[in-house]
């Protein structure tokens, strides 16, 4: 049993690092700042991070594919841009919506197609997609646009209750994220998609010869972070109420950061969606302890988050190094 | 029997052939549909004109590729080259006068045309501080073994944050008339960034052509493992492209934050690492390391500032431009792509 124990501990160390890495954070904040032990603060965490969750999801399983995706915050930029336009248009949100959601995968899949046949490095094709993405936004509105849609205010303003816990609650459009963690979960542990995933992160060589649809898989996991991108932008713009080509800036580091704090490794085929969640959680932690300070400045946040990054990648190398020697 | 080698296939094979293809395209376009655009004026005893503010416009950028052509080189990339513009940016802003950051202070003092360090200091502290940042990547990435783009993504994120926390989180403006002379002003009527650029480009052409280091740097982008065991530093080689390229983007920041006369922790070369990466690859060198040719990515950093300054003729709004830039990139991708290489080797093998 103890083996058992000792075996699952070694397995899982960088979630579990993680995980410990979280829970410490949090209760160095109880501990400094009494107001955030409130069970209330903890729920803000997925109010705040609602949309950094959802496109972190994307981008692990691009990262395990030994890819990244840099367009996301484009995408995020440019889905509210558009459905602003539209439903300011006076387009039906049920129309607007999965409209978006399509332009998301068909982006996604264009991506993954120049990746995958014209053998382009991700990180260029990407990048051209956040400055195509961000620029489409831009070109569609030049200012912000607010949304007067009412099934929209209803979604951004309706407070669900948490059972068990008093007086805490959550906004709709933040429940999006957890649902999608679940179906990431089972698609990267139960489903042939997910262990092909895995294995051409491992190595594509291998995957190939073993006759697993690369390509196609490639392409699909890109599609899905284009998906998940567009469903994060929707995400913001109802939190918001309102779209513009400038919001969201830098979100796709915060991704990036966040899926390697959840001990993803940028090497591709080691990690997974649950350390991501914690990633995130870690990422608002940050926020929220600056802001419970009061005095510290925004930019602590990006310092903060760097230097947890050079920790989580320090840990994950000796963990690497070691799993090599050994 | 050299020459039998056909001139268009020689031209063809040539590292510069393709950006200078792309650069004819885009001045051709301009020819076509804005004649005005290559009119060049004197005025003050100084050039002025779109083909001057292309070139004064894309120093920084042309620096940065430097230092970034030879990252690449070897194998690496350099995500951190915005954030280092924005460090020493604010370095040489707060130095010239301490008291900006901060709001107590009445505005004559913020305001006067003087300094209280001398401006040799601020400019070695303003080089001092890229170069430090480099010198961390590059630590990083040689000593530690972490992956570049992992490594140079830590000052990425941080560094803006830094480059805040050096201005107290201001955005500091300059009043200091002689710091002004390295973005704004005139040699024999050409733009001093100019002469920057050249001379850092011949320091660095001279250090890897005239030297071995440039074929040492090939050689790491090729193979890292087999130039250590023949016996070749492959830590301080790798240790030396970062330090350069953060030289470099330090530089950049001097020019930059000097031509706006301000230093914006958040602005300061906003982009810079994806345009330099950019004008890298559209100069040819391969992202995966090997051979490197500093003068095509000068080239590539010139097409991407013609073509900005292009598309501002036309009346394009600035923020709209980024798509266009996008196209920019998907056209190069194509242009390099070995299906397209092929496609085009026919055509031109056909005639």
């Amino acid at each position: 049993m103890t083996l058992k124990i000792k075996n699952f501990i070694i397995k899982n160390a960088p979630l579990l690092t993680t995980i410990t890495i979280f829970i410490l954070v949090f209760i160095m904040g109880g501990v400094l700042y009494p107001a955030m032990q409130k069970p209330q603060v903890f729920f803000n965490l997925f109010i705040n991070t609602a949309s950094l969750l959802i496109v972190s999801i994307g981008m692990t399983f691009v990262i395990i594919t030994r890819g990244i995706d840099l367009s996301v915050a484009g995408m995020i930029a440019m889905t509210s841009a558009a459905s602003a336009a539209l439903l300011a248009k006076g387009a039906n949100i049920f129309i607007v919506v999965p409209l978006m959601l399509v332009m998301g995968i068909t982006f996604g899949f264009a991506l993954g197609c120049i990746i995958h046949y014209l053998k382009v490095q991700p990180f260029i094709v990407t990048l051209m997609g956040l400055f195509f993405a961000r620029g489409m936004a831009y070109i569609i509105t030049l200012e912000a646009l607010p949304i007067k849609d009412p099934v929209y205010r209803m979604l951004a303003l309706t407070k669900v209750h948490i059972p068990l816990f008093e007086k805490t609650y959550l906004y709709i459009p933040s429940l999006i994220g957890p649902i999608l963690l679940i179906i990431a979960i089972y698609l990267s542990h139960w489903t042939r998609f997910g262990r092909t995933v895995y294995a051409i992160g491992n190595n594509e060589q291998s995957a190939r010869l073993m006759g697993l649809p690369v390509g196609r898989t490639i392409i699909t996991v890109y599609a899905l972070s284009g998906f998940c991108s567009a469903l994060a932008g929707i995400v913001w713009s109802i939190s918001l109420l309102s779209g513009y080509g400038g919001y969201a800036p830098g979100m796709e580091l915060d991704a990036i950061a966040s899926v390697v704090i959840g001990g993803t490794l940028l090497t591709g085929g080691v990690g997974g969606v649950i350390g991501t969640l914690f990633g995130v959680l870690i990422n608002g932690t940050i926020v929220s302890l600056l802001q419970f300070n009061g005095t510290l400045s925004s930019w602590w946040t990006r310092i903060g988050v760097g230097l947890l990054t050079l920790i989580f990648i320090g840990i994950q190398s000796i963990f690497y190094m070691r799993r090599k020697h050994a | 029997m050299k020459n039998s080698v056909p001139l268009l296939k020689r031209m063809r094979e040539s590292r510069l052939f393709w950006p200078i293809v792309a650069m004819a395209l885009i001045l051709l376009v301009d020819a076509i549909f804005a004649p005005g655009f290559f009119k060049v004026g004197i005025l003050d005893g100084h050039l002025y004109g779109n083909i001057v503010d292309a070139f004064n416009n894309s120093a920084p950028l042309m620096l940065v590729s430097l230092g970034m052509t030879l990252v690449i080189a070897t194998g690496g990339v350099d995500l951190s080259v915005g954030a280092v513009i924005a460090i020493s940016a604010a370095m040489g802003a707060v130095l010239i006068n301490p008291a900006l950051g901060n709001k107590l202070i009445t505005n004559d003092i913020l305001t006067k045309d003087a300094t209280n360090t001398p401006l040799w200091l601020i400019v070695l502290a303003t080089l001092g501080a890229g170069t430090l940042c480099g010198l961390w990547n590059g630590l990083l990435v040689s000593r530690a073994k972490i992956q570049p783009m992992v490594a140079t993504l830590i000052l990425m994120v941080a560094g803006r944050g830094i480059a805040q926390l050096i201005t107290n989180g201001q955005i500091m403006t300059i009043y200091f008339t002689p710091y002004f002379w390295f973005g704004n002003g005139f040699i024999l009527g050409l733009p001093v960034s100019i002469y920057i650029v050249a001379l850092v480009f011949i320091i660095a052409w001279v250090l890897v052509r005239k030297t071995s280091i440039g074929l040492f740097i090939e050689s790491v982008g090729i193979n890292a493992k087999a130039t250590y065991y023949s016996g070749i530093s492959e830590k301080n080689i790798k240790l030396f492209v970062y330090i350069f390229s953060g030289f470099c983007a330090a530089i950049a920041g001097l020019i930059l934050s000097s031509y706006v006369h301000s230093a914006d922790g958040n602005n300061n070369g906003l982009n810079y690492e994806l345009d330099a990466i950019l004008a890298v690859v559209i100069g040819g060198t391969l992202m995966s390391g090997g051979r490197f040719s500093l003068l095509a990515s000068l080239v590539g950093a010139l097409i991407i500032w013609t073509f900005t300054i292009t598309m501002y003729t036309f009346g394009v709004p600035a923020n709209a431009l980024l798509a266009g830039r996008a196209v920019l990139v998907l056209l190069v991708i194509l242009l390099y792509s070995d299906y397209a290489r092929r496609l085009l080797n026919r055509i031109f093998s056909l005639g």
